[in-house]
């Protein structure tokens, strides 16, 4: 197994980079314009976010990786963000949605993280936090809003959320990366955030009018790299062909 | 000891001449970014913290750190990020709110939205969207002047 700690921040570094650049494809095309510039907002702190997971992941690596390597001379099979990330942006209501149940999950474990025995992880958590809460409370406030709106945009948030809600569990699913990372305080065991995330989200989901799925199964695969979906693939030949067709251009 | 040295005072009076570059009516210092300012040897070291971690002023705010001290004669710089404690709009001085204000950006509030039209000192004010012009801040607009204005948020 490679390094844990590099493993676990090139998950949280994946997370927010896949995230980053699906939420970006908004940008310039999103319902209205106030909507836009949150959604290139929200885009732009977490890629900021990538840029200090990525360069950290990089150096404890030790191989003259930094970020930019990182995110843009890795293959699929590489990444280590969890599926939901990488799921196609849909409608409108589908991305927020989707940011939603991100948001949400990624609010508690920067919460934790801000306590780690890592100075560094510590730090980007703490710094990460502040930019994340402002990140849900706009989705909350936009999830409710839909979910409880027309009959057109509640029909819409309730596909979107039996859509992605198979997706959500991979974000609580333990591994040896995991165990390896609370052993040494750096970051808290991925399955005791779940509590708080489910209390939350079905307060959210009452508000909203909509129906949580009764299902608790869930599609794995992209944390531990296993087995990506689809759609990173086409993903990231977007993200990627420039430093593919021009290793080190710059301009 | 090397004599010509400016003293640290100095510098930050020197920094506090360069502006913020998305807004320029308020500098660096009223930003609350620069967080040390220090000799190591004949080193000036200038450790900056960052608004938002995706900022894209960050980097042209540290290279005019770097022009400003370059003009005035420092040659060896290093720039240090520092990231905790984490920037907090607390750090605007009270100078830099009153500059926001002057300018029609309504400063932070613990409250969490603006006190009033920094145009025509309504307090009948509504949210447009939590986000705006930069990362920093959110859009307002003023139900008695009709004005939309921008909020700096408060973090």
């Amino acid at each position: 197994m490679t390094d844990p700690l590099f493993e676990f921040l090139c998950r949280m570094g994946d997370n927010t980079l896949v995230l980053g650049h699906r939420v970006s494809e908004w940008c310039g095309v999103a319902p209205v314009l106030e909507e836009d510039i949150a959604l290139a907002n929200t885009a732009l702190d977490l890629i900021g976010q990538t840029t200090l997971w990525l360069n950290l992941a990089g150096e404890v690596e030790g191989k003259g990786r930094d970020a930019d390597a990182l995110a843009f001379r890795r293959d699929v099979w590489e990444f280590r963000n969890v599926l939901l990330v990488e799921q196609p942006n849909g409608d409108f209501g589908q991305t927020m949605m989707r940011q939603f149940l991100f948001d949400l999950w990624h609010k508690g474990m920067l919460t934790a993280l801000q306590n780690s025995s890592h100075d560094q992880i510590a730090a980007i958590a703490q710094k990460s936090l502040k930019e994340v809460t402002y990140h849900l409370e706009r989705t909350t406030d936009t999830v409710i809003g839909l979910g409880d709106g027309t009959e057109e945009s509640h029909d819409r948030m309730q596909k979107a959320l039996v859509r992605l809600y198979p997706f959500v569990g991979e974000m609580f699913v333990s591994d040896d990366v995991d165990a390896a990372m609370v052993a040494e305080g750096i970051a808290p065991d991925p399955a005791q955030l779940r509590a708080d995330f489910d209390a939350t989200l079905d307060a959210v989901l009452t508000d909203a009018t909509l129906d949580k799925p009764t299902s608790d199964f869930a599609h794995k695969g992209g944390k531990s790299g296993k087995r990506h979906s689809e759609h990173l693939g086409h993903m990231l030949s977007q993200m990627q062909w420039l430093q593919r067709a021009y290793p080190d251009a710059t301009w | 000891m090397v004599t010509d040295q400016p003293t640290t005072e100095t510098v930050w009076q020197w920094l506090d001449a360069v502006p913020d570059p998305e807004i320029p009516v308020i500098s660096l210092i009223d930003l609350g970014i620069i967080r040390d300012v220090a000799w190591v040897g004949d080193t000036l070291e200038v450790t900056v913290t960052p608004t938002y971690s995706g900022c894209p002023a960050t980097r042209i705010i540290n290279l005019d750190i770097e022009t400003a001290l370059r003009d005035r004669g420092v040659d060896k710089i290093r720039l240090k990020t520092r990231l905790s404690p984490a920037w907090t709009t607390d750090w605007l001085t009270d100078r830099g709110k009153q500059r926001l204000e002057d300018y029609g950006i309504a400063p932070p509030q613990p409250a969490g939205g603006p006190q009033h039209c920094p145009l025509c000192k309504s307090h009948d004010v509504e949210r447009i969207s939590q986000f705006g012009s930069t990362p920093c801040k959110a859009q307002w607009r003023c139900r008695s002047c009709l004005e939309p204005f921008d909020y700096f948020k408060c973090i």
